[in-house]
């Protein structure tokens, strides 16, 4: 996070760059497809490792494991309903994967794979299909019945039914977006403050003192932007959970 | 030169904040302003936004070729371990419950029991109470009556002892009367006349209810 020469770019941190030398360069392995491996490696290893103990009074690393499990349990539970067991693992995967990167991200030096419209659109997408999979797998040809509510007059139908359908496509866009430019904002903002610090640290002697302003805002945005981690994985496991909460009820 | 370069860096960030902060609270809308901002102040577009670039596509096949693997092994491996050892904690708990509650149970049965053996022992001590009271009365009774009988019979054997002797002390009276008005009436008349005197005397004292 160093400013490139005296201009802000607050930008070229998202760039895409190969990983793993001229090996992830034949495979078009991106740093951010590494940090996707790193996140997904450390989730595999706070729930295997966490849980080796199978301990009946849990430790601090198990019982870590088993809020992360319980959070999302009750969320898909709640959410869905008893049937929705079955979906536990896939929105326990988005919500680990969402919120590992967001976090992994604000490591220095770290690369943040949820700030890609790309990678959020491409899970969002994922949640799309496997909502509508489930959701024909379930009702078959009773799920277009979803886009009309019943008892509305049916001569509505030519409004109601397109505005259900935008709206039901839109929702990987808003669920993508959301994420995406939530994470894109607090980087932005994090490495131009940072600029503002390295720049107000060149203005001779009173340079420093005005350089900590910026510090400290930096400071508590790292704060907020832990928060916003948190916040926007959370977001993402409950909108899929509702998703799929329609797919499931039709209502 | 620098310190121009410097303040128009600085005035673009300050542009760039302000698209920034809208687009965190206000997200898509406020995007572009943010993308075209930022490109400003860098001098390129967003690189997220460079769909054209071979990488883009090469990480979303990466994705989900590595989100494919992390559902596989927290579906089939992680937490299938996470759900086994909560299920375990479940039932230990459940059967603990279930323990306390059959001990619990058999402590309200035993004390049941304990309270209905106190009251009988009370409801039996109670009856020996009262067939004890009972059975000393009756005896005080039967005592009381043979004591009574025996001193109503020295009573009455006393009385009869008592009149036969005012018989006797009356018999004797007549006579000492009658010997004494007979020695009297001798003494100043001279008269000796027993029977008179006898008479005399049997009236008299019939008279002052003594016979």
């Amino acid at each position: 996070m160093a400013a490139e020469g005296k201009t802000i770019d607050a930008l070229s941190q998202f760039e895409l760059t190969h990983a793993f030398g001229p090996i992830g360069a034949a495979v078009n392995f991106t740093q951010s497809n590494a940090h996707m491996l790193v996140a997904s490696v450390v989730i595999v290893l706070v729930m295997i490792m966490g849980m080796a103990p199978r301990a009946v009074v849990p430790g601090r690393f198990q019982a870590l494991a088993e809020t992360f499990y319980e959070f999302v349990e009750n969320l898909v539970i709640g959410q869905v309903g008893h049937e929705g067991k079955r979906y536990f693992p896939f929105v326990f995967a988005l919500f680990m994967f969402v919120l590992f990167g967001n976090v992994l991200g604000l490591f220095p030096y770290a690369f943040t794979y949820t700030s890609h419209i790309a990678v959020t659109f491409g899970l969002a997408f994922l949640v799309f299909l496997v909502t509508t999979i489930v959701a024909l797998a379930l009702h078959g040809k009773k799920f277009f019945g979803y886009f009309f509510p019943e008892g509305a007059p049916l001569w509505l139908a030519p409004i109601i039914v397109p505005v259900e359908v935008v709206s039901y496509l839109s929702r990987p866009i808003s669920l993508s977006v959301r994420l995406f430019a939530n994470m894109v904002a607090g980087h932005v903002l994090l490495k131009v403050f940072a600029t503002f610090v390295v720049l107000l640290g060149g203005l001779g002697i009173v340079g420093p003192l005005l350089a900590v302003l910026p510090l400290s805002v930096n400071v508590l945005l790292v704060g907020f932007e832990l928060l916003v981690a948190f916040l926007q994985a959370y977001v993402f496991a409950i909108l899929t959970s509702i998703y799929l909460h329609d797919a499931v009820h039709l209502h | 030169m620098m310190k121009r370069m410097t303040l128009a860096g600085v005035t673009a960030a300050l542009y760039s904040l302000g698209a920034q902060a809208m687009a965190a609270t206000v997200a898509p809308g406020g995007l572009e302003a943010q993308s075209v901002a930022a490109a400003e102040a860098s001098g390129g577009g967003m690189p997220q936004l460079d769909f054209g670039n071979p990488l883009m596509l090469a990480q979303v096949v990466w994705l989900l070729i590595i989100f494919g693997v992390l559902y596989y092994a927290l579906a089939n491996i992680a937490l299938p371990r996470v759900a086994s050892v909560l299920d375990e904690r479940r039932n230990r708990i459940e059967g603990d419950l279930e323990a306390a509650r059959a001990a619990k149970a058999e402590a309200d049965a035993a004390m049941e029991a304990h309270r209905a053996a106190t009251a009988r022992a009370r409801a039996e001590s109670q009856t020996a109470i009262a067939e004890a009271t009972q059975s000393a009365q009756a005896d005080a009774a039967a005592r009381s009556a043979a004591l009574n009988e025996r001193l109503s019979q020295q009573i009455e054997a006393a009385e009869a002892r008592i009149n036969a002797a005012r018989d006797t002390a009356m018999g004797a009276l007549r006579e000492v009367a009658t010997d004494t008005a007979n020695a009297l009436v001798q003494r100043l008349s001279g008269i000796k006349n027993e029977t008179a005197v006898s008479a005399a005397v049997q009236r008299e004292l019939a008279t002052q209810g003594k016979a």
